[in-house]
C-alpha cells in the first residue's frame, strides 16, 4: 500500500532474528477479545489485536433480505466487512469498495462452513464487521471476532473459526504481520482454521514464496490460530462467569429448559 | 418491519408513567442518561472520541488532510461532517448509501460545530488560496438507543480537544493542535403527551410527537436548531427546550 | 475409552466445538454427534442426563415448540388472518379460524389491529420451521393494559424458577398478573407502581441470572421498594 517509507535505522528482522517490534518470527501480537459488548445486536465481540481495533455484531437468524436470495433449505450467512473512514492513515471514503466486497465474501464462506444453517431455513444470519483502527491482519481479526459474535448470539455452530495470517519478511517466514511488515514484506497468507477438525476454511496468498516457505508459513499460521482459539473460548466463557458464580446456580435454567424439551 | 411496530399497550404504559412524572427508565423529564466519554481512542485518526450515552454508543474520528480551499473562501480551512448509521447498531439501520436519517444527523451535527465556530477555520490555512487543511468529522454509530444528535455532537467536541494536525501531511516539520475556540453543545428533547423529555431513548423517539435539538455556546447564545418528526411545538415549548439546552449544555461542557 | 461426563462436569459452561463426552448417549439439543463423540454446538451449560447429553443455551433465538404459550404483537393484517411477531425470524400467521370470534372475510380489522398484544399458543411447527398459532384455548386472548417487556428466551426458565418459585415470588411481592411467554415476551399488569417494580425485578433477573441466591436477592430488592399504590 505504500505510505511513509521505513526509517533507515529500522530493520524488519535484526541480527538476533527479532522483528521491528521485538517479536520472534513465531510470535503473535497481543490479542484481547470481549464478547457481548453491544446492547442491540443479538451477539457481538470486540477485538484488539496489536494496533487493530475491530468490532463484530450478529443479527439473526432473521428474515432474509434480499428476498430473492432466500434459501428454502437453509439460512444464508451474509457478512459485511467495512473499514471506518478514520481507521487508516489516509482517510478512506465511506462505503464499500472492491476489497471490502471480496473480504466480506470470503469471510461469509468461512463462517457458512461451521454454522448449522439447515436449522434455520429461509432466514439470513447477518454478520457485520467494522474495522475502527487498522494495522494489518484486519480480515483475520474480523473473522476471529465474527466467530465469537456468532457464538455469543447463540447460533448453533460445529466449532469457532480462528484466524491469523503468516507471511514472509526479509526472507524470513513470520506470523501475524503488522502494518510495516505487510507493506514492506514479501508475502501474506491469511488463514481461517477450524481447530476441532483441523480444517482450513479461509486461505489466501499473495507475494513470492517457495513451496517450503509456504508449507512452513501455513503451519505457523495454524499454530497461531490454535492460540487465537483459546482466547476466543475464554472470552465467551468470561461473558457468563463471575468470580462468585456457583455453577449450581445455573441449575434452574438447565432444568426448566429440560422440562420443556421433554427429555 | 415488525420491529418498528410499538405495541399499543406499551405506548399507553409510557403515557401513564409520564402522567405520574416518571419515564420508563426511571429518569426525570429533564435528566440525561449516564454519559461516558473516552478521548484519543483511535490512533489512526488525528483525533477521536468514543461516547456512551445510555445504551447509545458512537465513535467520532477526525481526519485532517491537506487540500484545496473552496473558491469562495480561499483563506479558510474546510470542515465536512459525515455520519454512518451502520446496520450493526440497530436492526432498523440498513446498509447502503446514507439515507435521509443519517444525512440529517450529519448535517445537524455539522451545523452545530460550524455555526458555533468550534474550530477556527481561518487558522487552518497552509498557503492562502492554494492549500488548506481539510477536516473530516466522521461519526460512526455502533450501538443505537436514541438521541444520535447529542451523542455525536458530544463526541465531536470531545475529539476536537485532543486533535493534532500532523504537519508531515503538508511537508511541514511541526504538528499543531487543532485551533479549538468554542464548544457548541447540543441538547435534544422530544414531546410526548405535551411533556418535554430530554435525551430520548429509542422507544421514546418512536412514540414522540415532535423533537427539537438546540445547540448552545459557553455564553448561552444559540447557534443551531433543528425540529423533527411530524408533530408541532407551541412557542412556550420551544422556549422551554431552549432554556433546558442552555442549562444542560453548560453541565455537559464541564465534563471535558 | 473414558467417559468424560462425570458429575463434577455436569454444569460447566461450554463453547461450540467443545467435546462433551465420548459416549453412545443421545445427543440432545445444543449438541451434535460425530464418530461416537458428542460436541457442543451452542454457548451454554452442559447438562448430563441418564440417557442423553445436551447444552442449555445461554443465548439464542426463540425456537417454537408445539404447546408453547407465547406473547405476540400484531404487525400486519390481511383479510383472513393477522400477522403476529413472536420474536422468531418470521412472523406467524393467526388465521380467522383460530380465534374465538366469528370473523367474516375482510372484517379482521374490526377485531384486532396492528399494535395489539396477544396471548396465544403454538399449535404447529412444520419441517420448514413454519409456525402456526392459535387463540382458541382457555385463557388465550388479546391482552389490554399493563406493559410488555422482552428478555432473552434462554432466560425464561430463570424468570419462572425451579417449580415456578421465582415467578410466584414476583407475583406475590408485586400483586401483579404476570404471563411469561416462552418466546421471551412478558406481560405484566397491576397498579402502575407495582408494574414498574416488576419490570425492574425482571431486568435484574435477566442481568444476574447466574448469581447465587438470586430469588432471595430479588425478593429483597422488591421488599425495599414497596409499591405506594399512587
Amino acid at each position: 500500500m505504500g505510505g511513509t517509507p521505513l526509517p533507515a535505522n529500522v530493520k524488519l528482522i535484526d541480527e538476533n532474528g527479532r522483528r521491528m517490534d521485538g517479536r520472534l518470527p513465531e510470535e503473535m501480537r497481543p490479542l484481547t477479545i470481549e464478547a457481548g459488548v453491544l446492547k442491540r445486536a443479538d451477539g457481538s465481540a470486540y477485538v484488539e489485536w496489536g494496533n487493530n481495533k475491530v468490532m463484530a455484531a450478529v443479527y439473526g437468524p432473521r428474515e432474509c433480505h434480499p428476498r430473492h436470495l432466500q434459501n428454502p433449505e437453509r439460512a444464508l450467512v451474509q457478512c459485511t466487512y467495512n473499514m471506518a473512514s478514520f481507521s487508516v492513515d489516509e482517510r478512506k471514503r465511506p462505503g464499500p469498495d472492491r476489497r471490502s466486497h471480496e473480504i466480506s465474501k470470503i469471510i461469509s464462506e468461512a463462517l457458512t462452513n461451521v454454522v448449522f444453517t439447515e436449522y434455520f431455513p429461509r432466514t439470513s444470519i447477518d454478520v457485520y464487521i467494522e474495522v475502527l483502527q487498522a494495522n494489518a491482519g484486519t480480515r483475520c481479526a474480523g473473522l476471529t471476532a465474527a466467530s465469537v459474535a456468532l457464538a455469543d448470539a447463540g447460533i448453533p455452530m460445529r466449532d469457532l473459526v480462528a484466524s491469523c495470517a503468516a507471511g514472509k519478511v526479509a526472507d524470513t517466514v513470520v506470523v501475524d504481520l503488522n502494518k510495516e511488515e505487510d507493506n514492506f514484506g514479501q508475502a501474506d497468507i491469511p488463514v481461517g482454521f477450524v481447530p476441532r477438525t483441523n480444517e482450513i476454511v479461509l486461505l489466501q496468498m499473495d507475494g513470492d514464496l517457495t513451496h517450503e516457505q509456504f508449507n512452513k508459513g501455513l503451519h505457523m499460521a495454524v499454530d497461531a490460530c490454535k492460540k487465537v482459539y483459546e482466547i476466543q473460548r475464554d472470552a465467551l466463557k468470561r461473558r457468563y462467569s463471575a468470580r462468585s458464580v456457583d455453577v449450581e446456580a445455573l441449575a434452574p435454567i438447565a432444568e426448566g429448559a429440560i422440562m420443556r424439551e421433554g427429555l | 418491519m415488525g420491529k418498528d411496530v410499538v405495541a399499543d399497550l406499551k405506548r399507553d404504559y409510557i403515557s401513564k408513567l409520564l402522567a405520574k412524572g416518571v419515564r420508563v427508565d426511571g429518569r426525570k423529564f429533564e435528566e440525561m442518561r449516564p454519559l461516558t466519554i473516552t478521548v484519543d481512542y483511535i490512533k489512526s485518526a488525528e483525533g477521536s472520541a468514543r461516547v456512551q450515552l445510555g445504551d447509545t454508543q458512537v465513535v467520532v474520528g477526525i481526519k485532517i488532510d491537506k487540500g484545496e480551499p473552496f473558491a469562495d473562501t480561499p483563506n479558510s480551512g474546510v470542515l465536512t461532517t459525515n455520519a454512518e448509521l451502520i446496520p450493526m447498531a440497530s436492526e432498523t439501520f440498513e446498509s447502503g448509501p446514507p439515507d435521509e436519517v443519517s444525512i440529517e444527523v450529519a448535517r445537524v451535527v455539522d451545523r452545530g460545530i460550524r455555526e458555533g465556530h468550534a474550530v477556527d477555520l481561518s487558522k487552518m490555512v497552509i498557503e492562502p488560496g492554494k492549500a488548506v487543511w481539510i477536516m473530516f468529522v466522521d461519526v460512526h454509530v455502533i450501538d443505537y438507543d436514541g438521541n444520535l444528535f447529542d451523542a455525536a455532537n458530544i463526541a465531536a467536541n470531545a475529539a476536537f480537544k485532543t486533535t493534532i494536525i500532523r504537519g508531515s501531511k503538508a511537508g511541514m516539520s511541526e504538528d499543531q493542535p487543532l485551533p479549538v475556540q468554542h464548544q457548541p453543545i447540543s441538547v435534544t428533547a422530544v414531546k410526548i403527551d405535551g411533556k418535554i423529555l430530554v435525551d430520548p431513548t429509542h422507544d421514546e423517539e418512536r412514540v414522540a410527537d415532535a423533537r427539537l435539538t438546540v445547540a448552545t455556546l459557553e455564553n448561552g447564545n444559540l447557534c443551531a436548531m433543528q425540529k423533527g418528526l411530524n408533530g408541532a411545538f407551541t412557542l412556550d415549548e420551544v422556549f422551554k427546550v431552549v432554556e433546558l439546552s442552555r442549562r444542560i449544555g453548560a453541565e455537559i461542557r464541564t465534563r471535558f | 475409552m473414558q467417559s468424560s461426563d462425570t458429575k463434577e462436569n455436569a454444569r460447566e459452561i461450554v463453547v461450540p466445538g467443545d467435546l462433551l463426552a465420548i459416549s453412545s448417549k443421545k445427543a440432545g439439543p445444543g449438541t451434535y454427534s460425530e464418530g461416537g463423540k458428542i460436541f457442543a454446538s451452542q454457548l451454554g451449560i452442559k447438562t448430563v442426563r441418564p440417557d442423553s447429553i445436551s447444552v442449555v443455551p445461554l443465548a439464542g433465538q426463540y425456537i417454537p415448540i408445539v404447546g408453547d404459550l407465547i406473547v405476540g404483537k400484531i404487525v400486519d393484517i390481511g383479510p383472513s388472518n393477522w400477522l403476529v411477531d413472536i420474536n422468531s425470524p418470521y412472523p406467524a400467521p393467526l388465521h380467522v379460524n383460530e380465534v374465538p370470534w366469528r370473523v367474516e372475510f375482510g372484517e379482521t380489522r374490526k377485531f384486532m389491529g396492528v399494535g395489539d398484544v396477544v396471548l396465544i399458543k403454538v399449535v404447529g411447527v412444520d419441517e420448514r420451521r413454519r409456525i402456526s398459532v392459535s387463540m382458541q384455548d382457555h385463557g388465550l386472548r388479546k391482552l389490554t393494559g399493563g406493559m410488555i417487556m422482552e428478555v432473552s428466551p434462554s432466560k425464561v426458565p430463570r424468570v419462572i424458577g425451579k417449580n415456578g418459585s421465582m415467578i410466584q415470588m414476583l407475583k406475590n411481592e408485586t400483586s401483579c398478573r404476570i404471563y411469561v411467554g416462552q418466546n421471551g415476551r412478558i406481560w405484566i399488569d397491576g397498579e402502575l407502581d407495582n408494574i414498574v417494580r416488576a419490570v425492574q425485578a425482571i431486568k435484574m433477573i435477566e442481568d444476574e441470572s447466574h448469581a447465587l441466591g438470586l430469588t432471595e436477592k430479588v425478593k429483597e430488592f422488591l421488599g425495599s421498594r414497596p409499591g405506594t399504590g399512587v
